[in-house]
């Protein structure tokens, strides 16, 4: 394998397999145990009791076939679902763990940042632990001892730094753990999602170190996130995993696009087989199967779309007068309004499918999650009693175009339409 | 600066891939673990780096009532406290540098999940930090011999002297193979962290730290010189004090068996260190 000038990390066919299940118990006497148990059939003693028992040799393959390269100033993205193979291929770059097949090669020293502050020791002084963790991260002292004072100043502690870090504040120990990265003199510098950590003002500052890092030094930067607007203003080119394969790679916006409309797509349609989905209600009078969006391929819905929802439940009983109420919360579960149809009835025994069109029109740009609800009442003045309650299919809400103001998550999730300023 | 250095990573196993280079360039992270430990053990004490001398000094008393005055135990003639701390001295250094060296995976889990650098940094820190306790140990011991030789004691350091820097490495070396090989098996079965801990102070027992070898009969001391670290302890001990005997051809068989001791360490690291972070 070779690999040119301008190239500075090349991988190819790079795989990397799990084992399932419980590998090993890690005391010789239970491995003992189990090995005799399933010489004899008997069942392995030490299995937990309900665990799914997993094949020997069955395995999950975290990263599969990956081959990319990467050339010398580049501000590469990585995104991805969790469980996509992000982590799994920045552990493989960095040396925590070796790959199952292919092969990595890379020029110069690669500096990761999986973690902020590892190995950091709480009895010393921010000092000494500038000298600890660059030596752990690859630097001699010499080379500390050159960026000190600039590590010292971007790390806004002068005040503290001969105090021993454990009477920082864990705000300080981060800034201090990041500065100490971003001076690394490594050509290839590796992110996961250490940025989630800190103010936002010292992320700002943080990512304007990175890319000041690649344009003028010409370093390499490979940083993980889930927090998108971080990507597109670090990032000059963005990778997208999925289930361990490389399913796009180019254009930032464009990359995170896709992903934004392919997470979660499994559950553009979702079965109800087992019920965790599902809340426990007093009366189980109905049985809900199956919800889908109908005729569509993503959960994205934009600007003036409506969301076309098919449900099929059957009945357990005879039931008149229903009600089925869709409700919707924001992303932090708050509610913020429900969909409701009434007088829906069945015979014990019966299967309906029932197709919905949710006006979401006045919904903000956002991730919103659903539950469907279906209740009866005795009568018009009863409360309504919960006979079936299932976590629903997730929502996205975007806006292809947005003009003039921008809405901010903390005004609300409704963009309210109607008001008129009279004189 | 720009480093051009081509790193090549593929699923292949080497035999013995470790790389010494590497390994060379992370000595100030060595230098600074080290002075971290030195730092932080005594950190909050009362007395704190003098517990170093305390240890030996109070466990070697313990052993001079014990064996020398309670169960008369030989000592060649030796004066007893002198006898003890020579052994007790040795001893610690070896057990402290096996037990570090043994805990070299199970107790980095953490930092080595994180962050990339030669694994073998931890365990020669151990040994470094447990080399410097050592030497301090050393020190007090040499001064209390010096102080026997100028009342008349009957005491006589000799030319064997000059072995003593061979012998102090090769307890390292060996110590802390033997926790590399111990270590790469604990990844995966922790009671062997069990019986690392009894089994330290069983071996300690069948070495010659607080009886010397002329105590054991014959027939069986053989076998007894056999264990690599009893013509350590008794070579070290001949060297300061002039009592038993330097049994040369055990040495040697000794210096053999830590060679493969160190070249076995290596290699199971080696091949555990790769993936261990999988399994954790």
């Amino acid at each position: 394998m070779s690999m040119d000038k301008d190239c500075v990390i090349k991988t190819e066919h790079l795989t990397k397999e799990y084992e399932l299940g419980i590998i090993g118990s890690g005391t010789l006497r239970r491995d003992l145990q189990s090995w005799w148990a399933k010489k004899h059939g008997k069942e392995d003693p030490n299995r937990l009791i309900g665990a799914r028992s997993f094949e020997k040799g069955e395995r999950f393959t975290a990263l599969d076939d990956f081959s990319i390269e990467i050339r010398r100033g580049e501000r590469v993205g990585i995104i991805g679902a969790n469980g996509a193979g992000k982590s799994t291929f920045l552990k493989l770059l960095s040396r925590i763990t070796s790959p199952t097949d292919g092969s990595i090669m890379y020029r110069g020293r690669i500096a990761s940042m999986l973690e902020v502050g590892t190995g950091f020791s709480a009895e010393l002084t921010g000092r000494e632990n500038i000298y600890l963790n660059g030596a752990i991260l690859g630097m001699t002292k010499t080379e500390v001892d050159k960026k000190i004072d600039e590590i010292i100043e971007f790390s806004e502690c002068e005040q503290f730094i001969d105090t021993p870090v454990k009477r920082y504040s864990s705000g300080m120990f981060v800034k201090l753990a990041f500065s100490v990265a971003a001076h690394l003199d490594a050509e290839i510098m590796i992110m996961d999602e250490v940025l989630a950590v800190g103010d936002m003002k010292f992320q700002r500052k943080c990512l304007a170190k990175m890319r000041e890092l690649a344009i003028d030094e010409n370093r390499t930067v490979l940083y993980v996130s889930h927090n998108m607007s971080t990507i597109q203003e670090l990032c000059s080119r963005c990778v997208v995993l999925d289930h361990g394969k490389k399913a796009f790679d180019g254009e930032v916006e464009e990359a995170i696009k896709l992903y934004l409309g392919g997470e979660n797509d499994t559950f553009i349609s979702f079965e109800y087989k087992d019920d965790s989905f599902k809340e426990p209600v007093r009366h189980h009078r109905v049985n809900l199967e199956k919800a889908c969006f109908n005729g569509i391929t993503s959960q994205v819905f934009y600007d003036d779309d409506k969301v076309p929802l098919e449900l099929t439940w059957s009945y357990l009983e005879d039931v008149e007068n229903m009600g089925l109420r869709f409700e919707l919360t924001d992303f932090r579960r708050y509610p913020i309004t429900a969909f409701v149809v009434q007088n829906l009835s069945g015979k014990k025994g019966e299967r309906v499918s029932k197709r919905f069109l949710l006006d979401i029109s006045a919904l903000a740009q956002g991730r919103y999650y659903t539950r469907y609800v279906f209740f009866t009442r005795e009568n018009d003045f009863a409360e309504p009693e919960t006979v079936e309650n299932a976590a629903g299919l997730v929502i996205l809400k975007r806006l292809r175009t947005e003009t003039g103001l921008r809405w901010q998550k903390v005004w609300g999730s409704v963009v309210s339409k109607g008001i008129e300023m009279i004189e | 600066m720009q480093n051009d250095s081509i790193t090549y990573i593929d699923a292949k196993n080497r035999l013995f891939g470790i790389n010494f280079r590497e390994l060379w360039r992370y000595r100030d992270l060595i230098f600074l673990l080290v002075k971290r430990d030195l730092v932080t053990a005594y950190k909050q004490t009362i007395l704190g780096p003098i517990w170093i001398v305390i240890q030996p000094l109070m466990s070697t008393t313990v052993f001079t009532v014990i064996f020398g005055i309670i169960a008369h135990v030989s000592t060649d003639g030796m004066p007893q406290f002198l006898f003890y701390m020579s052994g007790n001295v040795l001893w610690g250094f070896f057990s402290s540098c096996l037990g570090r060296s043994s805990g070299t995976f199970t107790g980095n889990a953490r930092i080595f999940g994180k962050v990339y650098f030669p694994r073998l940094v931890m365990p020669i820190a151990g040994a470094v930090y447990n080399f410097v306790n050592f030497i301090l140990q050393t020190s007090v011991f040499v001064i209390l011999v010096v102080v026997y030789v100028v009342l008349g004691a009957n005491v006589h350091p000799n030319l064997t002297l000059l072995l003593t820097p061979l012998l102090v490495l090769q307890t390292a070396l060996l110590s802390t193979g033997i926790g590399l090989i111990m270590s790469s098996l604990t990844a995966k079965y922790r009671d062997l962290n069990v019986l690392i801990g009894f089994g330290v102070s069983l071996l300690m027992y069948i070495t010659p730290v607080v009886y010397p070898i002329s105590n054991v009969d014959e027939s069986f001391r053989w076998l007894m010189l056999l264990n690599p670290v009893a013509p350590i302890v008794e070579t070290y001990r001949y060297a300061f004090l002039g009592s038993g005997a330097f049994h040369w051809v055990f040495w040697l068989i000794s210096v053999a068996v830590t060679g493969l001791v160190v070249f076995v360490g290596l290699i199971v690291f080696n091949k555990v260190e790769k993936n261990f972070i999988d399994t954790v």
